[in-house]
């Protein structure tokens, strides 16, 4: 168990500087996500709280300790990775037991941590198998199990489920939180995808560029982002941002001088739903309609914009004719046109 | 019914079809096959022939003979070069497996000032010409002591410019993930090379071992240069000892060829699968 803090972290690769700066607290148990796009420095900022990385200036502490020079072995953290790396020649259980290969254990006690692992990660059956003879879900497991062997302080995950299908990775989502909740352990894991970061956060920590834009509960920055990139990279489908002016509660699309940039989600922009008094009202074409079942995602164009409502499960509207969309009040988000920084609602 | 008796079956298996090309293929390599087969089959004939009858370009032999075997393993020193020339080879070997491993692995995995530049300097070894190394070779022997010793035969082919640059390249398709999960893991760096990344280039380190061991046990000219020792000598170096100045017992050298081809052939057998995934893992011509 332990806290893991960033203090004014900086990484450069001779003087290009890809981590500005960053500072976060990860309190002891936290389930941390960083997310953001590719290049953003979240993997690197992984690998620096790893020690596979040296850090350029500005302190990493694990459990109040300052690790910046300290041996990956010796910070008492183990982690995941994207490609699992379990050893091929190897069988699951001797990689599981590789965790524990500098270990000064007992050889029954080493036995039994392995064997409650697997027990734990449903490999009981697999033990003996080579990593050839497993699906990739049961990959990631072996190497899930290999971390947790250890009893760490805190497990750092890099993108561990991004080699897996989409049904996979649904269900090792469920397991590495459901995990998380049994263990208590600090967890900091790094995805570029949203929905996984939505789903297993204690805390999302949105990072673009280097820089830390937010670091909150997942709902927090759903509701409240503090940026356009944030709001937009937050959320499925994207939210609808387009420029507009601001007139009272009435937020209207407007191209020529624009006072503000407004966001919808598209959860918030309703079709053939007249409101009363709506904060945003859109007329477009429809491009394309995606029928989801319990409700229809409606993209439209409207003074050349693309946008995207919802409708109804069953809304049978074609491509080319109009549509009508509005946003309730209180659900639009406003931005600075210039610093694109969230400065209110609508 | 007489209709159905009649009616020639119109499912059968096909021809398969033969292209020219193909069949100029199988041509080309019939020939090549047994232009490289037929010295052989010479050395084995030769070998089962009386001294009276070398000249005899029959390949199958009238009286076939198995004196020369007994002759050559009975007389002289054969054993004794049998087993130096197996000392030589197999140490070597290992030492290219130990030593190429290590070096290529330091250089693929580890980011370190002058990497290129040592990386460089050891393949342009690759350009310089045995013939050309042997005078320093010998120079450094005669000034070390080691001439006429094991260690002279062996010390200029311990470590591999070749080997060396062949570990690098299959180092390099080692994950780094692998060996970072191994650096978290608490291994060190010895114990990451040994236990990690070792096992995931086997077919590498196969294709180093047999070409190492094939290009020692066959070694003539270093061994020639630096034995002046009987005892001491490679089977090669050995064989021509059976060629005196008034006369050449053609039947011996062959039988002695014939008995040190066999390790080769043994090797080739076992390894086969091996040594054509090295030759194209290496870009080798065998």
């Amino acid at each position: 168990m332990a806290t893991i803090q960033l203090n004014k972290l900086t990484k450069a690769y001779g003087k290009a500087e890809v981590i500005h700066g960053i500072d976060l607290d990860i309190p002891d148990g936290e389930f941390v996500v960083f997310v953001g796009p590719s290049g953003c420095g979240k993997s690197t900022t992984l690998r620096m709280i790893a020690g596979l990385e040296e850090v350029s200036g500005g302190d990493i502490t694990i459990g109040g300790r300052r690790v910046n020079e300290v041996d990956p072995k010796q910070r008492d953290i183990a982690m995941v990775f994207q490609n699992y790396a379990i050893y091929p020649h190897m069988s699951v259980r001797q990689n599981i037991a590789f965790g524990l290969y500098t270990s000064k254990l007992p050889k029954e006690e080493k036995a039994s941590r392995v064997e409650a692992a697997a027990e734990t990660l449903g490999l009981t059956a697999l033990l003996e198998r080579r990593p050839s003879a497993l699906s990739g879900g049961q990959r990631q497991r072996v190497a899930i199990g290999r971390a947790m062997v250890r009893n760490p302080a805190a497990f750092l995950f890099d993108e561990p489920l991004s080699n897996l299908d989409a049904q996979l990775r649904a269900q090792m989502r469920i397991e590495i939180k459901a995990l998380h909740q049994r263990l208590g352990t600090t967890i900091a894991y790094v995805t570029h995808d949203q929905v996984e970061a939505m789903t297993m956060a204690d805390r999302i920590v949105v990072m673009r560029d280097g820089h830390i834009l937010q670091a909150a509960p997942p709902m927090e920055i759903y509701d409240n982002p503090v940026d356009i990139f944030t709001a937009r990279f937050i959320g499925t489908p994207s939210m609808n941002v387009f420029p507009a002016q601001q007139s009272g509660g009435v937020v209207t699309l407007a191209e020529a001088a624009p006072t503000v940039m407004a966001g919808v989600r598209p959860q918030d922009l309703k079709v053939a739903e007249p409101g009363i008094a709506p904060a945003v009202a859109l007329e477009g074409l429809v491009t394309v309609t995606e029928p989801l079942g319990h409700e229809t995602l409606v993209h439209f164009t409207a003074q050349g914009h693309d946008f995207i409502a919802t409708a109804p499960g069953h809304f049978g509207a074609l491509p080319g004719q109009t549509v009508r969309a509005e946003a309730a009040a209180g659900t639009v988000h406003l931005f600075d046109p210039k610093t694109e920084k969230a400065v209110g609602r609508a | 019914m007489a209709a159905a008796d009649t009616t020639t079956p119109t499912t059968g298996l096909p021809m398969p079809r033969i292209r020219p090309a193909r069949i100029l293929l199988w041509t080309v390599l019939f020939i090549g096959g047994m232009l490289m087969i037929t010295p052989i089959l010479f050395m084995f004939s030769t070998s089962l022939k009386t001294a009276g009858q070398i000249y005899d370009l029959r390949l199958i032999p009238a009286e076939p003979t198995f004196a020369n075997y007994i002759k050559v393993l009975s007389e002289g020193e054969f054993f004794r070069w049998f087993l130096n020339s197996s000392l030589v080879a197999i140490c070597v070997t290992l030492s290219n497996c130990f030593f190429d491993s290590l070096v290529g692995y330091t250089l693929a995995k580890f980011r370190f000032r002058g990497r290129q530049f040592v990386f460089i300097a050891i393949l342009s070894t690759l350009m310089i010409p045995t013939e050309m190394l042997v005078i320093p070779w010998y120079l450094m022997a005669a000034d070390f002591g080691w001439l006429d010793t094991y260690w002279g035969i062996m010390f200029p082919g311990m470590m591999t410019a070749f080997g060396t640059f062949l570990m690098k390249q299959f180092f390099e398709t080692v994950p780094d993930d692998f060996i970072e999960a191994a650096r978290i893991d608490g291994l060190n760096e010895f114990t990451i090379w040994w236990r990690i990344a070792m096992p995931l280039v086997t077919p590498a380190l196969s294709a180093l071992a047999i070409f190492t061991f094939l290009g020692n046990w066959t070694a003539f000219f270093w061994p020639l240069i630096s034995i002046t020792s009987s005892e001491l000598y490679t089977l090669p170096v050995g064989l021509t000892s059976f060629a005196v100045e008034q006369s050449i017992q053609w039947e011996m050298i062959m039988t002695g060829a014939a008995l040190a081809t066999i390790p080769t052939l043994i090797v080739f057998l076992l390894l086969q699968r091996y040594i054509v995934r090295g030759v194209m893992l290496a870009g080798l011509k065998g």
